[in-house]
């Protein structure tokens, strides 16, 4: 982990839905070029915790510090916070009724003010590294899935965020696209995009994350290097959800 | 394993947001009532102080009149409006859904009937509804048909629903052509046949799409049933003006138009409330 100052700090976090509490005294700390795996069964929390973060979720209570700036606070502006943040769904997301290209280009031209050309530029490049260089005048709807979602990960990283936020952008995809998908992750985390992902890919976790987080019932069971976490866990209940899903 | 008690206290941190939130909201709530307050106390006062008020207030808003006219406006309403659009509503919905559905046939032998949709919604969408209404009330009594009725109720009534129906048939069609085809796709590949299909998986959620438009026609048809009145059927409008045209007054014309608010608003609120139920249930993220 490097030493620089934090860019994220998560601390006492808790978020109800009614009665039912889905995350209970999170903590988290990122630092730049982190890549976070946030691991666990489904409904442990590790999609309600991304939202929180990207404030699509108000909080119940704790602390969320990005960029040194408490971003919890009922009076920060919430999209000047997320122009910064990039996030891509299980489910893609896509707009059906824009191109990919405008799909993409349609934050960096509204929100950011980059002028048309410039904003086309970059996502071409974008598209043309991901693969995608003669996709970019078709709809989503005629693309494959792990199309989409690489098209959706290009459209997150147009705005060139400080964060990337990945909730389960695998979970949708057949075996044989996921691989496409991961790769592009991988070339990421390689050139130290700094990422937060919720994930149910064990082996790319092990391989990926500089930190490896263990979500159960809310909490945050048990974190470390991904080594520790797989070889060595501390906690029964992680050591039952890696049997089971490592088989 | 929720064994462990929830012994959580909202942090002091958690109790000052709650504050500036409780602050934001009371902010919020100041605004608008101050911004309320403003426009509408500026239209009110622009009105009674402009210099023909006092006039106007005598032959719009005289409450004798207004007393004096209302029974026979009532009856009118209940007695025709309120029966017109009941009847014309159901009718429209059937003859709409029939239209919409024969035009989403792919059926070779269904060619003609989909000729006859087509045609139907071009043309009656495109006549304006007080001529239908004249050329009905007035044009097929003078048919001199056998066994025909004359009612000026059934002509004005069938004016109305030929009218809207072409309307309506499109605002159908539009929601039927949102649902996507993947839902065609699945409901073909669980078996059913296209009209099941159609049925039980497009039609519904088709319907659930254009309930606002659907509405709207409804309101507009409900308004358009003083256009029977124009062709001489004694309903609320008529009996108003009979009132306005004796007594000079134009009150009854405000009661009239009172009567047509008062009928669409509970109808407004309560398709809000079923399609906000409807996005609840169905949809997570829904607000």
């Amino acid at each position: 982990m490097s030493s620089d100052a934090p860019l994220l700090e998560v601390t006492d976090l808790r978020k109800c839905y009614g009665d039912k509490v889905v995350l209970h005294d999170v903590g988290l700390t990122v630092h730049p070029h982190d890549v976070i795996c946030l691991i666990g069964s489904s409904g442990s929390g590790k999609s309600t915790l991304l939202r929180c973060l990207n404030l699509l979720e108000d909080v119940d209570d704790g602390v969320i510090r990005f960029e040194g700036r408490e971003i919890s606070d009922p009076r920060v502006d919430r999209r000047e916070v997320r122009s910064r943040m990039g996030m891509v769904f299980q489910a893609y997301n896509l707009f059906p009724h824009l191109t990919v290209l405008d799909n993409c280009t349609l934050a960096p031209r509204r929100v950011h003010g980059v002028p048309k050309a410039e904003a086309e530029q970059r996502a071409h490049d974008l598209l043309a590294r991901f693969g995608l260089a003669d996709q970019a005048d078709k709809h989503p709807d005629r693309m494959s899935g792990g199309q989409q979602q690489r098209a959706a990960l290009v459209r997150a990283l147009c705005t060139q965020p400080t964060l990337l936020l990945l909730d389960e952008i695998t979970a949708a995809l057949d075996p044989e696209l996921v691989g496409e998908v991961l790769t592009i992750v991988r070339d990421l985390a390689e050139q130290g995009t700094t990422m937060i992902l919720a994930t149910h890919e064990m082996g790319f976790a092990r391989e990926v994350a500089t930190t490896v987080c263990f979500l159960d019932e809310g909490r945050i069971l048990e974190h470390g290097v991904p080594a520790e976490i797989f070889s060595s866990p501390r906690e029964d209940r992680t050591r039952q959800f890696l049997a089971r899903v490592l088989g | 394993m929720s064994s462990t008690p929830d012994t959580w206290r909202p942090s002091d941190r958690e109790l000052e947001r709650q504050a500036v939130r409780r602050s934001q909201r009371r902010r919020s709530i100041l605004i608008s009532t101050t911004a309320t307050v403003l426009v509408f106390g500026a239209l009110v006062l622009g009105t009674v102080t402009s210099p023909g008020w006092p006039n106007v207030k005598a032959t719009f808003f005289s409450w004798d009149d207004a007393q004096a006219a209302f029974p026979a406006i009532w009856h009118a309403f209940w007695r025709y409006n309120v029966v017109l659009f009941m009847v014309g509503e159901v009718l429209i919905l059937i003859l709409a859904m029939l239209v919409a559905l024969v035009r989403q046939t792919k059926a070779a032998a269904l060619l003609p009937l989909r000729i006859i949709a087509v045609v139907y919604t071009d043309l009656f969408r495109g006549i304006p509804t007080i001529l239908l209404v004249f050329m009905l009330a007035f044009g097929m009594p003078a048919l001199q048909l056998q066994g025909v009725t004359n009612s000026l109720f059934f002509w004005g009534l069938t004016a109305l629903v030929l009218s809207y129906g072409a309307y309506v048939a499109e605002v159908l069609r539009s929601g039927i052509e949102s649902i996507h085809p993947s839902q065609l796709a699945s409901a073909d590949a669980l078996g059913l046949s296209r009209f099941q299909a159609m049925r039980y998986v497009v039609v519904p959620q088709g319907v659930r799409r254009v309930v606002p438009p659907l509405l709207n026609d409804f309101i507009s048809l409900q308004k358009d049933t003083a256009l029977v009145g124009a062709a001489g059927l004694f309903d609320a409008l008529f009996a108003a003006r009979d009132y306005a045209n004796f007594n000079f007054n134009f009150t009854p014309y405000v009661v009239v138009a009172l009567y047509f608010i008062v009928l669409t608003i509970p109808l407004a609120r309560l398709t809000d409330y079923l399609q906000h139920r409807a996005m609840e249930r169905e949809r997570q993220g829904a607000r």
